[in-house]
């Protein structure tokens, strides 16, 4: 019998003016847990809307074939009709319905009379559930659910139209390290009862956990295939491959040394904007002129509503607890206030929070400050030319010019983007809400070093992160949160993944 | 694509030989500029299709010069509406009540002048008080108490049409004075006089074709200081000249009929503020940031409230400068007054490029998608075309205008 499921021949795709994959050839074995890994824009996702219909048959060139038999997709309905389902990063759940409703959308179980069954849908979706590891309800709203279990309920979807090969892109980008080792596992079962999976992920040391081989793309071109039963691959070896050169050190070097304290909170209690229970509560941390201070903590465990809240509160109500900036009490009520005392908060999620995504780079980097290019309320176009192309040159933005939309640029460009926005507020302590979410290798070791250069003119960098290595690699203090109090601080030479995760579960234990 | 010369220190020397590299520096690369603005220029396309078209349709008399000086009167407050309109859209909110509003302060300014008798002035000044207050009223609501402004203008639409109607006892008011008449119907002329025609209606023209020729040099002069890209020198030339020669044409047809029509001027004068409001100052800025993305202005330190609510009250201070107008034309107040003039603004508004989404947009696209209409109904009345089909006709151009824009959009996405 033939061990291969999936074959995709010599795949060329071009949008006009861009050439987004060039003669890729894919070979996936049935029941294998299958990893493309490769830079942001290298042209992985266009490869997956190729084999999924999304680009439909005709629109690239070069073949697939599946089960030794060559397709024709026109559509997502073709592929999923042969048994290949996509489940995107973005999750395609409709928050008001409930589960049971969103797993068969589009493909509703009727009666005899053409209407929908809902109690065989229910009991269906209970079944579908009980596969996947969750323990929900199939009546609850998908609303209700968090992140993690969205993710298991995009799975069960995928079940219930018989997947014999799942392609997930990036499932564990928005799940903690617990819904993620989770997933790792639920993926591990799907393959003992023989369903094939394309897994797109950036986490290597998820790649390799779990892959079985792993093709790696770089500039629309497959690159390699590594077998990783076969070899012991590392993961310097698989970002070699997505690079093209061995990265010395993931994070660049830095002389620390830090100077005055630039920002203190004492006692800052934070209550949820709809809910009775406080989210931050009697919080105390500061930084200092040249340092950087990492906040660890699980998701949900208050980090970002932390940072918001120092940050013109933007987030919560009923905030109380005192605030200082080079020892001197503020109380920046509004956002407008926080930047006026040197705070800048850069988001975790900047196509939300962070960025005007249909204007260009040069709006998008004064929007903070613009008030720094006006006069009595006119703003100095031509000024703001030059700001914007100082920033492009500085920070190395790859865009056409800084006319271009910044939607259009990849996920580490607009990251830049946003860190000029704050930049050009020209703040003192600088709070960074996971600074390289979904961003390749390449530019995050960019993105670190202007963090370094940073604090080597002596700005105060908070960063906040869910990836332990980066906040080891580049801290010199780190504070670990759980259930919005501070359970530890160490001097980053103390420290280590383990007795961070210990000190980021501790609270937990304990509250229950 | 135009080439951008990178600067090649920090601070760029301003070279003192600018003015002068004003005179040839450049792309004269037309396809690229015309495809990079493709999404205005389609909208000015459309414009001159649509002279052409009816100037055919109706043998030259919709460019007679009478008639050009009837479409100036009779449309200029669906322009002004639109400014305020197009703001509004572009800070993602829409405004249902402006109608009612031009017809609310159009009855009080009647009320005060034909009823009680004050002078003209009283009744504009009343006028604009009141439409600044409604605004507030819009402002408050949509800003501070976070109602969508589809509902509270909703209700406003209904609120202030009830309230025309208490203010006027639900009768007409009628007539104005002569010197409130004047608004609309008052032309400036003879000033300078001419031989059948008006020379002083020629030289506002002249003034203003210099002004853009003007405007238009010393920012390409600072363009260049800061090394930006520009359009070559001809084709400035070229861009200059036949704006100006549209300008000046349209001066002479008026300068042949009754002189220059005084809401020509107010409306000018509006234009040209919106435009540079929009366009150059923070505020306008921070509308295009909030209709673009609410979250992101807000984490940026915008004031979004502040901001919403004195959008709120410039669309009442406009609507009331449109019911000032509207009121004068007709010489006296009705209960049904401006009634539907919100959908001809929002048309004009999305005709002119305005997303529904919000965040784009410009007023002197607003004001061509105005145009669009105005021409349109001016010449299907022209031909005699009933009312039925050109509400047909309208709805259709609307229709056709946004999927246009949409299908540019999406082609625009597809390209990367």
């Amino acid at each position: 019998m033939d061990d291969t499921i999936l074959e995709m021949r010599r795949i060329t795709k071009t949008f006009p003016g861009v050439t987004a994959l060039e003669d890729v050839t894919l070979s996936v074995r049935r029941g294998e847990i299958h990893a493309i890994c490769g830079e942001n824009g290298a042209g992985k996702s266009t490869l997956m809307k190729v084999l999924s219909g999304v680009h439909p048959a005709g629109s690239y060139d070069g073949a697939i074939l599946f089960d030794g038999k060559p397709m024709q997709f026109r559509g997502i309905r073709d592929s999923e009709a042969n048994g290949i389902v996509i489940i995107h990063q973005e999750l395609a759940l409709v928050p008001y319905l409930s589960i049971a409703e969103n797993i068969f959308l589009g493909n509703e179980r009727r009666g005899r009379s053409g209407l929908i069954d809902w109690n065989r849908a229910n009991a269906d979706a209970a079944e579908l559930l009980a596969s996947v590891g969750l323990h929900e309800n199939p009546v609850t709203p998908v609303i209700q659910l968090g992140v993690g279990k969205q993710q298991l309920v995009e799975i069960a979807k995928a079940l219930s139209k018989k997947v014999r090969l799942l392609i997930l892109d990036e499932p564990t980008a928005a799940l903690n390290d617990v819904d993620s080792a989770h997933l790792l596992d639920l993926l591990r079962q799907l393959k003992e009862q023989g369903i094939t999976c394309i897994m797109i992920s950036h986490k290597l040391n998820e790649i390799t956990a779990i892959a079985d081989s792993t093709t790696v793309i770089r500039d629309g071109r497959a690159v390699e295939t590594l077998d990783m039963r076969a070899e012991d691959v590392s993961q310097q070896r698989i970002i070699r491959g997505m690079v093209g050169r061995d990265l010395d050190s993931f994070y660049p070097d830095r002389v620390s040394s830090p100077g005055d304290e630039v920002l203190r909170i004492e006692d800052w209690s934070v209550r949820h904007p709809t809910q009775d229970r406080l989210v931050v509560e009697g919080v105390g941390l500061s930084v200092r002129a040249g340092e950087v201070v990492g906040i660890a903590g699980l998701m949900g465990a208050g980090r970002t509503e932390l940072a918001m809240s120092v940050f013109g509160r933007s987030y919560g109500r009923d905030i109380s607890g005192r605030l200082f900036v080079h020892g001197r009490e503020v109380k920046a009520r509004t956002v407008a206030e926080a930047i006026d005392n040197g705070i800048a908060y850069v988001t975790e999620d900047r196509k939300r929070f962070g960025l005007n995504l249909i204007d260009d780079v040069r709006r998008n980097v004064s929007a903070a400050a613009l008030a720094r290019l006006a006069r009595l309320g006119w703003v100095n176009g031509n000024e703001e030319i030059k700001v914007a192309e100082a920033s492009r040159r500085e920070m190395n933005i790859k865009a056409p010019s800084v006319m271009a939309v910044v939607g259009k640029l990849s996920g580490g460009n607009q990251q830049k983007v946003v860190l000029s926005k704050w930049l050009f507020t020209d703040p003192d302590v600088l709070i960074l809400d996971e600074p390289t979410r979904g961003i390749d290798v390449g530019a995050k070791y960019e993105i670190y070093t202007i963090i370094n250069r940073l604090v080597g003119e002596g700005k105060a960098v908070i960063i906040i992160s869910s990836e332990l290595p980066e906040l080891l690699g580049m801290c010199d203090r780190i504070y670990t949160l759980a259930v919005g109090r501070i359970t530890g601080e160490k001097p980053v030479g103390e420290a280590t993944q383990e007795s961070l995760m210990e000190l980021m579960t501790k609270d937990k234990e304990l509250v229950g | 694509m135009t080439s951008i010369k990178t600067p090649s220190t920090e601070r760029p020397t301003p070279p003192d030989s600018a003015p002068a590299a004003a005179l040839h520096t450049g792309t004269s690369d037309l396809r690229a500029l015309v495809l990079n603005n493709l999404r205005q220029s389609g909208i000015y396309v459309a414009l001159v299709v649509i002279v052409a078209l009816f100037a055919i349709l109706t043998d030259g008399v919709s460019l007679s010069p009478g008639n050009i000086t009837n479409i100036v009167l009779q449309y200029s407050y669906i322009l002004v509406l639109a400014i305020g309109m197009v703001i509004l859209i572009i800070g993602g909110h829409i405004d249902l009540s402006v109608g009612s509003v031009v017809a609310l302060t159009g009855a009080v300014s009647a009320v005060l002048v034909i009823q009680q008798g004050y002078p003209w002035w009283v009744g504009v000044l009343a006028a604009l008080v009141v439409g600044v207050a409604v605004g507030a009223w819009h402002g408050f609501w949509v800003a501070y108490a976070g109602i969508p402004a589809f509902i509270v203008t909703l209700a406003g639409m209904l609120l202030f049409r009830g309230l025309t109607l208490r203010v006027l006892d639900n009768i007409s008011l009628s007539p104005f004075p002569a010197e409130y008449q004047r608004v609309a119907a008052g032309f400036l002329n003879g000033l300078l006089g001419g031989q059948g025609f008006d020379a002083f209606t020629l030289l506002i023209g002249a003034v203003a074709v210099a002004g853009y020729a003007v405007s238009g040099f010393r920012t390409r002069v600072a363009r260049i200081r800061y090394q930006q890209p520009v359009e070559s020198f001809p084709l400035f030339v070229a861009r200059v000249v036949a704006v100006g020669a549209v300008i000046m044409y349209f001066a002479w047809q008026l300068a042949h009929a009754r002189g220059l029509p005084i809401v020509l001027i107010v409306l000018a004068v509006l234009v040209l503020v919106y435009g540079l409001l929009t366009r150059r100052t923070v505020f306008g800025r921070q509308v295009y940031a909030i209709g673009g993305n609410l979250s992101a202005a807000a984490l940026s330190g915008v004031k979004v409230r502040t901001v919403n609510f004195w959008m709120f009250v410039n669309m009442g201070f406009l609507a009331a400068v449109a019911g000032v107008i509207y009121s004068s034309r007709s010489n006296g107040a009705q209960p049904a007054a401006g009634n539907m003039f919100e959908l001809d603004a929002i048309a004009a508004a999305f005709i002119g490029g305005a997303a529904v989404t919000g965040g784009v947009g410009t007023v002197v696209g607003a004001m061509v998608g105005g145009l669009i209409m105005a021409v349109m109904s001016n010449g299907m009345q022209l031909m005699g075309v009933d009312q039925s089909t050109q509400s047909v006709v309208k709805g259709l151009v609307l229709l056709v205008a946004v999927a246009f824009d949409v299908y540019n959009k999406r082609r625009a996405a597809g390209t990367r």
